[in-house]
């Protein structure tokens, strides 16, 4: 019934403006405005574009204010901090560039509007001003171009010897987490191996295997470079977690990499944002199916001294899941060597792996 | 006028036409009426306006079907809690209990993209607007191939049954993402629109691709071979010049994109291993080692960045065209937008790793594109300021075509200047793949594009139809959108900034994202008001075709040839002998010229007194 109700509406509405419509095209062919080149409404258009520009400008302006700190989260890395000065610089050149050029073309707009016996400016070119507005872009571009080409490399470079690494293995629709254990090296693992309980394909044949450990989320200490070691068991997924400024592609079958010093704490930012519920997270970021909108994890930044601590409780996989040890003291599974895992013994080898793609 | 203007090879492909259509010159009614089965006047034509309208007709429907897509999934984004039992008559089970479905609404996402950038940005701009000007503009009785033109439009359509019956199939659409990255696109267990609907869709994109191969290949032979006497290269309007690269850059491009999806092919239906390897999914370890995903990522961009070129450019002639006849003036630097075109025509096909930045590709590459893709902002900002400077003490007569003409420039820019972020290596690793990207595609890709196209239409709808639209309808229409567009767009960036992931089905598990429940309402009731904007233009549309004021020959008054036709030209275009072209299509406001306007078939004997002092020879 009220469905009915709001067509029979729509119906009435639409004759409405159908009745308006053909009113107003009736009082254009009396008015001669019908045939007429230019009218009132170029007049009327001509304005409009300066209401447009001035109160969109102010609009925008508003709420780019307004929303300023909602889209400014507080930033946690060393390299972020250095992105985000670059990008503010950015900004603030095309925000320039911006306002001039849209200014330019909603002011011309109105002021050349139309008017009776009044001829336009029969310019063709002018190669001078030409070259100017061909090199100014090129100079100012070279110059974005070389700051972020500086940051880039720093960022993309090898990460300090003195890292902590880890792994993050994407699946759908949640990340895995390994640890090197107290040997500082991730073993070897094989995607033929993955099962139930061994989700993430631990050869344990490998001795550097025996004392990784698996995480719930990420911790990391403060103010150390970490070192992540990405790999996705299924399809694509990205790591991404905003407040470090990070993201890098987790890519079945290509191992890649991402390193970062973060500079404050999860306590410190609870208490920075005031929000107690506060946490970094990490998103994926590619589309990987039905729950790529919920496959999140944590990442949790320690004071370093709270990082050894947390680090030297956490007992090996192979400690945990002592029938998955047997199983492979038995077997000698012959498939472990077929397909080299990333481990961080063999960064040589990685790193020509990456270089060759 | 001296012979020598004209050059030879002009003169030479000429012939050709005059001999083949002599019967359509001199005996154009009968030909008209008598020759022709309803069948092959109205269904399979080979007249280039025709077909042109069947392209403008399939875009128009396309994009209403897009934008109803993307009403969809901003109905889920802007009210997350909401019920939506109310659209179960519409989607049937993809609504659950009153919720969409994830992995509908990642077909929505999927096929919105797909549909907006291919079907209607591509065959809708470039196949209406190159099809209807390059034969009336350069000066030609049809194409160069009427029949390969006619195939192009039914390819096409075939493409596009083929996408649409995909909607309603069990397992849904492709669901991958309009990029169809692999292993997602390749595995069914992976997401069920990578059964059936992904099969679909490739084969769709494949006959997608043959019709613009058969579309691009008539649109250069027939720029090169059947200009005019008289029309030398740089006599060419814009649009022709930017219809020209648009086809050379799909030549060059699709045949990739068909490579990509062939190797895909294979590997989901004959077991090969091109993008496949390490995979674990459903319980068990694949047999596909050694692939590569990044591989097709290579493969798809180097389609995908010259597609976004495909795209615009058309609309970027479009909008010289209609600013320089609307200001008065003729375009700014007519040289430099040529060469603008054409640095941006080579540069789109090294720029298409700035989509990769962050895949694990080898970061050297990075900077390398990263250089490459800042230096396009450089054609880009020329092209601007030459607009800019065409407005400048012009003499504006605010048609519905100019006002949108102008609205893309303003767009345009919008778009454009956040490019120069996302173009920076350093920069993406925050913003890829979040909305700050979708805001800057949205913009300066997708409503440019779509207001070039709307530019177009407004202005060449008197030579389509005979008939004017209604201007009233058109201002209501333009400032409705191009308002909807920036409260849609411009919101997208801020969420952007914080980092907001696209693709996403909600976003309210996230602590960092969901502060942003407002903005997406505010950004999801301006989408629905474009989208209501729209039906406005609908109705101008399809009433001014059979209702609309009568239009007269030249109702711009413009310079270029498709003007001087009657004003519903039949097949062959010109009743009579073709104009021979003499000057420039740019020729506004001249000083000493009786009129604002001088179209191009005057010779400069006709126009003593306005000729300046290099074309005096020419008299």
């Amino acid at each position: 019934m009220i469905a009915l109700g709001i067509l029979l509406a729509l119906v009435l509405l639409l004759v409405v403006f159908g009745l308006l419509f053909r009113l107003q095209i009736l009082t254009s062919i009396f008015s001669g405005s019908y045939v007429r080149q230019v009218g009132l409404s170029n007049r009327v258009n001509a304005i409009l574009m300066l209401v447009f520009m001035v109160v969109g400008m102010a609009a925008f302006a508003y709420s780019f204010i307004a929303n300023f700190d909602k889209m400014n989260p507080p930033i946690a890395s060393v390299h972020g901090l250095h992105t985000e000065k670059l990008f503010w610089i950015t900004m603030i050149v095309i925000g320039i560039v911006f306002v001039l050029t849209q200014v330019a073309l909603f002011v011309y707009s109105y002021k050349y509007q139309y008017r009776e016996g009044r001829r336009a400016f029969f310019y063709s070119h002018n190669n001078k001003i030409e070259v100017i507005w061909t090199v100014i872009p090129a100079i100012v571009m070279s110059g974005l171009i070389f700051g972020g080409w500086k940051e880039w490399t720093n960022i993309m470079g090898p990460a300090p010897k003195d890292s902590v690494e880890l792994e993050i293995v994407g699946k759908q629709f949640n990340f895995l987490v390994r640890y090197p254990g107290r040997d500082g090296k991730l073993g070897k693992t094989n995607f033929r191996l993955i099962d139930a309980t061994n989700e993430i394909g631990f050869n344990l044949n490998d001795p550097n295997s025996l004392d990784d450990f698996t995480a719930g989320e990420v911790h990391v200490p403060k103010g150390v470079p970490v070192l992540l070691h990405i790999r996705s068991r299924d399809v694509l997924h990205a790591v991404y977690s905003p407040h470090f400024r990070v993201q890098m592609y987790a890519v079945p079958g290509m191992p890649t990499k991402f390193w970062f010093i973060p500079t404050k704490t999860t306590d410190e930012m609870k208490a920075q944002t005031g929000n107690p519920n506060f946490n970094y997270e990490i998103a994926c970021n590619q589309i990987c199916g039905r729950g790529h909108f919920a496959m999140k994890s944590t990442i949790i930044v320690d004071e370093p001294d709270d990082y050894v601590a947390w680090y030297a409780q956490q007992k090996p996989f192979a400690e945990q899941n002592p029938d998955v040890l047997a199983a492979f003291k038995n077997k000698k599974t012959p498939v472990i060597d077929e397909v080299p895992a990333v481990t961080t013994a063999a960064p040589a080898a990685t790193e020509k792996a990456q270089a060759a793609l | 006028m001296a012979a020598t203007n004209i050059p030879t090879g002009g003169a030479h492909a000429q012939e050709a036409p005059h001999v083949q259509h002599h019967a359509a010159g001199d005996h154009h009614d009968e030909h008209e009426h008598h020759d022709q089965h309803w069948l092959f006047k109205y269904v399979f034509s080979q007249d280039h306006k025709w077909i042109a309208k069947q392209f403008l007709i399939s875009g128009i429907i396309w994009a209403f079907i897009g934008a109803t897509l993307s009403t969809l999934f901003r109905i889920q984004l802007g009210w997350p809690d909401a019920q939506l039992t109310w659209l179960e008559p519409l989607l049937g089970r993809w609504v659950e209990g009153g919720k969409l479905n994830p992995e509908f609404y990642l077909a929505l996402v999927t096929m919105h993209g797909t549909i907006m950038v291919f079907f209607v940005l591509t065959a809708g701009l470039s196949g209406t607007f190159s099809n209807f000007l390059i034969p009336l503009q350069v000066g030609a009785r049809d194409m160069a191939s009427g029949f390969m033109n006619m195939l192009s439009f039914w390819f096409f359509f075939l493409a596009g049954i083929i996408m649409f019956v995909s909607l309603f199939l069990e397992t849904g659409p492709a669901a991958a993402g309009w990029t169809i990255y692999p292993p997602l696109s390749a595995l069914p267990q992976a997401i069920p629109g990578s059964g059936a609907g992904q099969t679909l869709w490739l084969v769709s994109m494949a006959l997608f691709i043959v019709s613009q191969l058969l579309g691009g290949v008539n649109y250069i032979t027939t720029v090169i071979n059947l200009r005019t006497a008289g029309m030398s290269m740089a006599k060419l309007p814009l649009t022709i010049w930017s219809f020209f690269l648009t086809a050379i850059l799909g030549l060059l491009s699709f045949p990739v994109l068909f490579s990509a999806a062939l190797l895909l092919i294979f590997d989901r239906s004959f077991g090969t291993s091109f993008f496949l390897s390490d995979i674990y999914i459903g319980g068990e370890a694949l047999n596909h080692v050694g692939g590569s995903p990044i591989l097709f990522q290579h493969l798809f961009w180097f389609l995908g960045h010259p597609e976004v070129y495909i795209v615009i450019m058309p609309a970027m002639g479009i909008v010289s065209e209609v600013l320089a006849t609307n200001a008065r003036k003729p375009i700014f630097g007519y040289r430099a937008m040529i060469g603008s075109l054409i640095g941006i025509s080579l540069l789109s096909f090294v720029v298409w790793a700035h989509h990769m930045f962050v895949t694990g590709m080898n970061p050297f590459l990075g900077s390398v594109f990263m250089f490459l893709t800042l230096i396009i902002a450089v054609p880009s900002a020329v092209k601007t300021f030459n607009w800019l400077a065409t407005l400048w003490r012009g003499n504006i007569r605010f048609t519905t075509a100019m006002m949108f003409a102008i609205g893309f420039v303003s767009l345009f820019v919008s778009g454009g200047l956040t490019g120069i972020i996302l173009g920076n290596a350093a920069l993406d690793i925050q913003m890829h793949n979040t909305y700050f990207v979708v805001a800057h595609f949205h913009l300066v890709m997708g409503s440019s594009a779509f207001f070039g196209m709307f530019a177009g239409v407004y202005h060449w709808f008197p030579k389509m139809f005979g008939r004017m639209m209604d201007e009233k309808l058109g201002y209501v229409h333009f400032w409705l959108t191009i308002l909807a567009a920036y409260l849609v767009f411009l919101p997208m960036h801020y969420v952007g900034i914080a980092g907001f992931p696209r693709r996403y089905y909600a976003y309210t598990a996230y602590e960092t994202f969901n502060q942003f429940g407002d903005l997406n309402t505010f950004i999801s009731i301006a989408a629905i008001m474009a989208f209501f904007a729209q039906f406005i233009f609908l109705f101008n549309f399809v009433y001014s075709i059979f209702r609309g004021r009568r239009a007269t020959e030249n109702p711009w008054n413009s310079n270029t040839l498709e003007w001087t036709t009657p004003v519903e030209p039949g097949h062959g275009n010109w009743p009579g002998a073709i104009p021979a072209v003499y000057r420039w299509p740019y020729d506004y406001s001249k000083p000493g010229a009786p009129e604002d306007f001088i179209p191009q078939h005057i010779p400069y004997s006709q126009t003593v007194a306005s000729n300046l002092p290099y074309e005096k020879e020419m008299e």
